[in-house]
Formats: C-alpha cells, sequence, structure tokens
C-alpha cells in the first residue's frame, strides 16, 4: 500500500489563488458558444410539446422553403446513427431503443422530432417555428407511483408496467433484525426532481472534414474522452478520426457527465452539409431536456433496540427513471442502496429499488448521485428513531457510528469504508456550534412558543469513483509529465476539471515535487488530441483519482532525472531536491532546467536511457474514498407564515489530506446551496399531462445570494490510505452533509407541534399548512 | 429590414446595421465579438449577461440592440486597464476565489462593481440583496460576498 506524502508543508495544503482565474475574470475564456468557425450554420430543435403522443406526420416544406434554411432533418432523415447510449447495465434491465431524433412516438416534453440549420441563429429559430408536426396525443404518466399502479398509461407499450428493472440487495439477517428489534420506524421519504442548472446549458460545435474523413466537436461536456468513444461508436467514424474537446465547460454537476442526443446529431448533421454547424441549448431546454437529479420515493423501516442501537434498515425506493436511460440513469439509484447504511454499525439491510418508467426527461447523475438520497434517507430516519425514543440526536448517533479502530470497515452493502473517525467529526460541529448551550436555548424558546430547531446530519459519501470493475466505466485515471527543453512543465490530465480548479491544484503538487515555480506550469486537459485516454470528472474523483496518477508521473519524471543529474555531476551520491540535483560529496549543482535541456539535447545519455523527459500515467485505485462530515443548521420557523430562517450552519467535513484548502471551502459552500436548494427550495415538479411546471428561473427556485447563510466551514483530517496523496474527494460533500441538517433543523423546530416529518422542498406554504393542521 | 446604430462599447466607437430584433447581447457577443458577457437565461432572471449601459448595470438579454442607439457600454473586457492591470472588484475576485467556472463570473463583477459604486461600504446583507439579480450555481455565493466585501474595504 502507498504511503502518504509527507512533504506537505510546500505548496500542497495552501490557500493559493487560481492559476485558471485570468482568463475567467477578463472574459476572454472560450467556452462553446464563443467559438466560431467559417462558414458555421446554425441549429435549432424542434420539440415537443407533449408529454405522450404518437406523431402523425411532420411537414417541414415551409421551414425549408425560408431563405437561410440550409437543411431540415426529421427522425425519417437520421439513418447510419447509433442511439443514445446507456452505459449502465443491471440483471434484466429494460432498455429502449433512444433514437437522436423521434421517430413516430414521443415520450415527453421536449423530446427532439426535427432540426433546422440555417446560416444564422435567428433564422434557424424561425424555421423551427415553421416546422409543423401533427401530434396524436395519448395519455402521459409522470408520477413513479402512479407509473407502477395497475392500469396506468404504459410509458413504453413494449412494457405495460413501466418497470425498468427491479433490483434488490440484501445484507446480514433482516428477519433476525426485525423479530430481535424492540422498536420499528417506517416512513415515507421523497427526493425530488431537482434541476441541475449548470449556469452555462450545453452546447457543441461540431466540424467535418470531408478530406480526412475526420469530426472535430466542441462540447460542453465532463467526459471528453468517454463521449469520443461513444460518438465514434454512433456516427461509425473511427475513433482516432474523432477529436472531442472539452473548451471552458461552464459548470456541470453531473448534468455534463453524459453523451447526448444532440451531440451525435450535430455531427451528423455537419457531414450532411459540408459545413461546421452550431447548437445552444436555451434555458428553457436545458430544464426540459438535459436530464434531472434525484426523483425518489423511499419507503424506510427501521429496526432498534429500545437503548437507540440500529439493527436494520428496510428500504422499497421507486426510482423516476424518465422515459430512458440516458448514460448512467439506472445506475444512480443503485449507488443510494450502497451508502444505505449511513456512519451506523448496523449490519442488516434490505433493499429492493424499482426503476420506473415516467414521460418525463430521464434523470441521472446530479451532484452526489443516489448518494444524497440515501443520506437524507438515513439521516432522517435516525433522527424519528431519535424522536420515538426520546434520545437526543447527536447520542444516537456516537452510540451508533463505526468506531475508528474498526476500519476499514466491511458494510452490509459490500463496500469497506476505507478510514475515519466519525465521532471526532461530529463533537468538533458539536463544539463549534455550542450544542448544550443551543438546546437550552432552545427550551426557552419553545415555552415562549418560539419554533427554534436544530438540525444533525452525519453524512458519509463514497467517491473518488473508484476501482474499475465497480464503476460502468475505467476507474483509474492517466497523467502525463512533459518537461519542454526549458524545463517549463506541461502536465496532461485525463479528468476534465471546469471549476474545480486542477489547473492550479496539480500545479502545487507538481511544484512541489520537482521544485519549480507555480508559473512554470501549465496545466492542460479536456482535448481528446492532445491529452491520453483518460475517464473524467464526476464523483468527486479529480484530486483523489487524477492526483495520485499525477504523483507517480512526477516520480517517474524525478527518477529520470537523478539519472541525469548523476551523468552531469559525474558521481552516483546525487540527491534531487528543490528543483536541482546536488551531490552530496562535491556540493556541485545542476538545476532541473540544466538537465531538461540536456534530456533533449542527449549529447550524453545516461545507462539504459532514452532521450526526452516525458512520463504517462495510468493509475486505478484499490478502492473507493469515503470522506465523511457533520453538518449541523440552527433554524426558526415563524409560524405566521411557515418561513424558515437559518440562524447557523456550521459544516466539519473530513476530506482526508487538502492540496488547497481555499478550493475546498468552495467546494463545500457551492455544494451546501445545491443541498440546501433541495431541502427547501428547488423542484422539478410535473403535471399529469407531462408539462414541466417549474421550466424557468422564474418558477424553478434557484439558491441566491440573500437565501444563502453563511457556512462556517472546518475540518477534521483522516488521510485515506487508498492513494499516496491521503486524499478523499470534496466535490460531493456539502451537499450530501446539508440536507438532511436542513430538514432536521425544521423537523425539530416543528416537533412540538407533533409535526413529524415533511417531504422537501420545505417551502413557507407547506410549512405553514402543516402548523395549521392542513398538511 | 435592417437600422443603423452607433455606440461606444469600452471607449471604442462601433458602427453597425442590425436587426431591430437583435438582442444587445447578441449584439455585443457576435456582431462586435465581445464574448466575455454570457447568455445564461434569456429571461433576465440570471445576470450572466450584465454589463454596464451609461453607468448602470443592465441585462443584455433583455434589451435590444437598436435600443442601445448611442450608448456607452462597459463590458467585462473594459475593465481592465489596457496594459492589463486589472480593476481592484477582478482582483478581489481573484483573490477570494470567488469564482469556480466562471460563467457567472463576468456579469458578477459588473453587478458587484455597481453595488460598491452605489454603496461604497455595504454590510454583507447589503451585498447579498445587491447580488440577488445575478445566479451562480458553483460558489454558494461566500466567496463573492467576501470579495465584494473586501475590494469596497479596499475603495473599489
Ligand atoms: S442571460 Fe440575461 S439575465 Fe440571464
Ligand atoms: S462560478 Fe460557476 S456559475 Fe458562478
Amino acid at each position: 500500500m502507498a504511503t502518504t506524502v509527507t512533504n506537505i508543508e510546500k505548496l500542497v495544503g495552501k490557500r493559493i489563488r487560481r492559476k485558471e482565474d485570468p482568463r475567467l475574470i477578463t472574459g476572454t475564456a472560450t467556452y462553446v458558444e464563443d467559438i466560431k468557425l467559417p462558414g458555421m450554420h446554425h441549429a435549432v430543435i424542434v420539440r415537443s410539446p407533449h408529454g405522450a403522443a404518437n406523431i402523425k406526420g411532420v411537414d417541414i416544406s415551409k421551414a425549408a422553403a425560408l431563405p437561410g434554411v440550409a437543411a431540415v432533418f426529421t427522425g425519417a432523415d437520421i439513418t447510419g446513427v447509433g442511439s443514445v447510449v446507456c452505459g449502465a447495465d443491471l440483471p434484466g434491465l429494460r432498455k429502449p431503443v433512444h433514437h437522436i431524433l423521434a421517430q413516430s412516438r414521443v415520450y415527453y416534453v421536449g423530446h427532439p422530432v426535427a432540426v433546422v440549420v440555417a446560416t444564422d441563429r435567428y433564422i434557424a429559430a424561425d424555421g423551427a417555428d415553421l416546422v409543423e408536426v401533427d401530434y396524436e396525443v395519448t395519455q402521459a404518466v409522470t408520477d413513479p407511483e402512479k407509473a407502477l399502479a395497475e392500469g396506468a398509461p404504459a410509458v413504453h407499450p413494449e412494457w405495460p408496467d413501466n418497470k425498468a428493472f427491479v433490483f434488490l440487495q440484501k445484507g446480514g439477517d433482516m428477519e433476525k433484525a426485525f423479530a430481535d428489534a424492540e422498536v420499528v420506524v417506517k416512513q415515507r421519504i421523497t427526493s425530488q426532481r431537482l434541476v441541475p442548472n449548470a449556469m452555462e446549458t450545453r452546447g457543441v460545435v461540431a466540424d467535418w472534414l470531408q478530406a480526412e474523413h475526420s469530426l472535430t466537436l466542441f462540447t460542453s461536456t465532463q467526459i471528453p474522452h468517454l463521449a469520443r468513444t461513444i460518438l465514434a461508436g454512433q456516427l461509425g467514424i473511427d475513433e482516432n478520426r474523432v477529436r472531442v474537446v472539452a473548451p471552458e465547460v461552464g459548470g456541470g454537476f453531473g448534468s455534463k457527465l453524459n453523451v447526448y442526443a444532440e451531440e451525435a446529431l450535430m455531427g451528423f448533421i455537419s457531414r450532411k452539409i459540408g459545413k461546421p454547424v452550431k447548437w445552444i441549448e436555451s434555458r428553457r431546454e436545458n430544464f426540459l431536456v438535459t436530464i434531472h437529479g434525484r426523483g425518489h420515493v423511499d419507503y424506510f423501516e427501521i429496526a432498534a433496540k429500545r437503548d437507540g442501537t440500529i439493527l436494520g434498515l428496510k428500504l422499497k425506493l421507486i426510482q423516476d427513471l424518465g422515459a430512458y436511460h440516458q448514460l448512467l440513469t439506472p445506475a444512480i439509484p443503485t449507488l443510494s442502496v450502497l451508502m444505505m447504511p449511513g456512519l451506523y454499525n448496523f449490519r442488516n439491510i434490505d433493499a429492493e429499488v424499482i426503476g420506473t418508467f415516467t414521460n418525463c426527461v430521464p434523470t441521472d447523475a446530479y451532484r452526489g448521485a443516489g448518494r444524497p438520497e440515501a443520506t437524507h434517507g438515513i439521516e432522517r430516519m435516525v433522527d424519528l428513531l431519535a424522536a420515538e425514543l426520546n434520545m437526543d440526536p447527536a447520542v444516537i448517533r456516537f452510540k451508533n457510528f463505526v468506531q475508528p479502530d474498526q476500519f476499514p470497515f466491511p458494510t452490509a452493502t459490500g463496500l469497506n469504508y476505507d478510514s475515519g473517525d466519525y465521532g471526532a467529526t461530529l463533537q468538533k460541529a458539536l463544539d463549534t456550534i455550542g450544542y448544550d448551550d443551543l438546546r437550552k436555548q432552545q427550551a426557552a424558546a419553545r415555552l415562549e412558543g418560539r419554533l427554534m430547531g436544530i438540525g444533525i446530519s452525519t453524512y458519509g459519501e463514497l467517491c473518488a469513483f473508484g476501482p474499475s470493475p465497480a464503476t460502468p466505466a475505467g476507474g483509474w485515471e492517466s497523467a502525463t509529465v512533459r518537461v519542454e527543453p526549458s524545463g517549463k512543465v506541461t502536465i496532461h490530465t485525463g479528468t476534465s476539471p471546469h471549476g474545480q480548479g486542477q489547473e492550479t491544484s496539480f500545479a502545487q503538487l507538481a511544484a512541489d515535487e520537482l521544485g519549480v515555480s507555480m508559473d512554470d506550469i501549465v496545466v492542460l486537459h479536456g482535448d481528446t488530441s492532445v491529452i491520453p485516454y483518460g475517464i473524467g470528472t464526476f464523483g468527486s474523483r479529480n484530486t483523489a483519482v487524477g492526483g495520485p496518477a499525477l504523483f507517480y508521473a512526477l516520480q517517474d519524471i524525478k527518477e529520470k532525472v537523478k539519472k541525469f543529474g548523476k551523468m552531469l555531476l559525474k558521481s552516483e551520491n546525487v540527491v534531487f531536491e528543490n528543483g536541482k540535483c546536488t551531490c552530496q560529496v562535491s556540493g556541485k549543482e545542476v538545476t532541473f532546467q540544466t538537465i531538461a535541456g540536456a534530456a533533449y539535447r542527449a549529447m550524453q545519455l545516461p545507462p539504459d536511457t532514452d532521450p526526452g523527459l516525458v512520463a504517462t500515467k495510468f493509475w486505478e485505485p484499490s478502492n473507493f474514498a469515503f470522506p465523511f462530515g457533520a453538518h449541523i443548521i440552527v433554524s426558526e420557523v415563524d409560524r405566521e407564515t411557515g418561513q424558515i430562517e437559518i440562524k447557523r450552519y456550521v459544516a466539519v467535513d473530513d476530506i482526508g489530506n487538502q492540496l488547497n484548502p481555499l478550493l475546498v471551502e468552495g467546494q463545500v459552500h457551492g455544494g451546501a446551496a445545491q443541498g440546501l436548494g433541495q431541502a427547501l427550495w428547488e423542484h422539478g415538479i410535473y403535471d399529469d399531462n407531462g408539462q414541466l411546471m417549474t421550466g424557468e428561473f422564474m418558477d424553478y427556485a434557484m439558491p441566491r445570494a440573500s437565501m444563502m447563510p453563511w457556512v462556517e466551514c472546518s475540518h477534521t483530517t483522516t488521510p485515506s490510505p487508498v492513494n499516496p496523496l491521503g486524499v478523499k474527494g470534496v466535490g460531493e460533500a456539502g451537499t450530501i452533509g446539508s440536507t438532511p441538517a436542513m430538514v432536521n433543523s425544521v423537523m425539530d423546530a416543528l416537533m412540538p407541534l407533533g409535526i413529524r416529518h415533511l417531504d422537501m422542498p420545505l417551502t413557507p406554504e407547506k410549512v405553514w399548512k402543516a402548523i395549521n393542521g392542513a398538511a | 429590414m435592417t437600422r443603423a446604430i452607433s455606440l461606444t462599447i469600452n471607449g471604442k466607437h462601433y458602427e453597425h446595421d442590425v436587426e431591430p430584433r437583435l438582442l444587445l447581447i447578441h449584439y455585443l457577443r457576435e456582431v462586435a465579438g465581445l464574448t466575455g458577457s454570457h447568455m445564461g437565461c434569456e429571461t433576465s432572471l440570471c445576470g450572466a449577461c450584465t454589463v454596464e449601459l451609461d453607468g448602470k448595470a443592465i441585462k443584455s438579454c433583455t434589451m435590444f440592440a437598436v435600443q442601445a442607439n448611442g450608448a456607452n457600454i462597459v463590458t467585462i473586457e473594459g475593465l481592465a486597464s489596457p496594459e492589463g492591470k486589472l480593476h481592484p472588484m477582478q482582483e478581489a475576485f481573484w483573490n477570494e476565489h470567488a469564482l469556480q467556472c466562471g460563467f457567472c463570473t463576468p456579469g458578477m463583477i459588473m453587478v458587484s462593481k455597481q453595488i460598491v459604486e452605489r454603496n461604497p461600504s455595504p454590510t454583507d446583507t447589503e451585498i447579498r440583496e445587491g447580488l440577488d439579480g445575478n445566479i451562480c450555481r458553483c460558489t454558494g455565493y461566500q466567496h463573492i460576498v467576501n470579495a465584494v466585501r473586501t475590494a469596497a474595504k479596499a475603495g473599489a
């Protein structure tokens, strides 16, 4: 097992401002929409306004006749293009064929039906308005529980039960757990549909070069290499003749961990018309057709002793899949099941997941992907159990935590938690917020009739995806370190950061290892023609999987540098430190830069050594990493209005070692905003006909600055043993920890009124109705 | 049918014939070639397209280019000095890690500049209220608030 880096005192661990920022704060970065190619055309897509309908006919004649319109394509025109790929597999999984343009039927509002290509984006939009589609509307079903009911409309007529799969996971002896139980608490808990809403919508520029039979595709994606492999397959182009570039990407949060119909469609169009073509998703389209997250209806039963010892957890999970599988759709709820035990010691679990088709846009990975749902479930159940037993929610958690001497800890779901001290994190959070005193304040507030709540969530997370056998794509990552003849360093990472800051944190790591200035380092990513194959950015894996790949590539460089150092210093007794090789005997030195020059000039070479100074590493972790933490939120509910005021928010996260704490905080803050968004405000609501009622920022409540509390961040540090940096990953932690802390806080506030549980989002209306007994 | 417009952007004079329906954001991005201002929602709800028009921060997705005829516009590209010296608000965003993906950032910086111009020593609550027309999905706003506060203190 790799040892942990010890020279963390250098740049690694420092709050360093980002190398990527100058271009971003001056408006000179290049996002997909900023790309202009000679002769470029623009595409606008005609989409279904119905949740379910048969297409009786499409009349493109008016659109095609519009001056400036170059081409119009409908489903019938799309030949020789493969359907949208689902990379997940489960036993017995039903996979509907997901054409890139609808054929004879539409399955959700937004389903692409036709595409208009014109010389100008306004003309393309005019053309799209002129396409006439004759629909025969049929009955839609958008609620997953209704979809499972007898006689529900079939989303896909070939599968009238609307079930895509049933997945079972059992561990331990649930019968015994329930037989031994002195108390059983049951609750139905939903995790509502959320719309990821990266501020940059998706966009594609495709450029087919006939003479080369090659396609360049600029696309706003988190996974350029996987996208290339998939698109080459869909379009029937050799993989080495497809270049995918993720330029500046304006946020993803999982919504761009996908390969969408429009990417293949633009490749197809560019090839057909022999011109570059651009498609930029509107915000409205982003709401309607880019994947949603969550979408659970969960039935939990928790079994325990009266002393608070948890014995087991049962779950029936109804996953709203939407109409199709996107890249990982069916896999997401299986992640929920894996994380069901949370941070607790019980060994008995029993889960049934029913993947359910609905006439909605597919759900897929959204920040946390399955784990926020699981964490919300277990953390709500633990609080409900504590309430039932009249125990303090902190005490019941301490009682059930996996203890520090139990690691590596095999869970009932087959995971192996890497390291942790869950009690220490919770204790730190309690101390920071002044828990005992707060409980006294709460007692006093209740006497005055005020509704004050204290909510705890202690979350665990499975991330840093991960060993390859446990992931749908490879679980490794790649890094190349290219030292140029001048001694300047270019790093290629197979991850595809889009805000996470690896151009900085990876430069910190390399600067420390090579003893060069961060200014002398450039980190490149996201262009498949430049970067060796990589897996991409998701599952909090950039630092925890991409980081070690870089670390080992740097070790190879250091080895080679030392060989040149020995040769140039004519000594065996040479160390490489602080950017130079030093002869331990003579004290003579030769710099890294001189060595780089010598390696390329190659007048003389060390024995068995090739010229040049480049190293590439593919690194595969032996296990996931498991960050954890404790979030506590103090809130007060206004009896008259149902309005929730967040008084304090303390987050203590343990993500192992940190490369750059400034960036870590940014991740926690952003994650917390998205998690609070779920708890309080956000909800993708479909009506029974399949209309997305919250399909604009006007109706979908995004967290805004004045809605967010001050988040007090701190940490404990338990290095992960699964990688040489001791890092765990932080991209999703805030999202996972925040939601149940917020909901538990509000439910704690409402406890004196006998209100046991409310489903998210906890809007003032919902809370007010509950207070007034109308819920 | 087009209309002639003439306006000043970042101190430079522009004259074009444009369609009356052309949005100002598209004029800036596609005709003037200034792609720093972004389109995040096209419905005046996200602020990614915020620019300064005759001294006021406005959402350029909700205005036609012809309405900007004769106006004096400053975009994110016009904030740093020609020699590349950053505006103090840009510097503060950088120092405080007030951006991640950077997509909302040009709009955020433009509106933050306006917040401080109107109120040289804003409270955190005032800063947050001033930012409310702009959405950031990455940062949770906390570092943006820090940036505006520090820039205000530095006299931005
Ligand atoms: S694009 Fe103008 S406010 Fe969103
Ligand atoms: S930095 Fe990404 S939206 Fe604000």
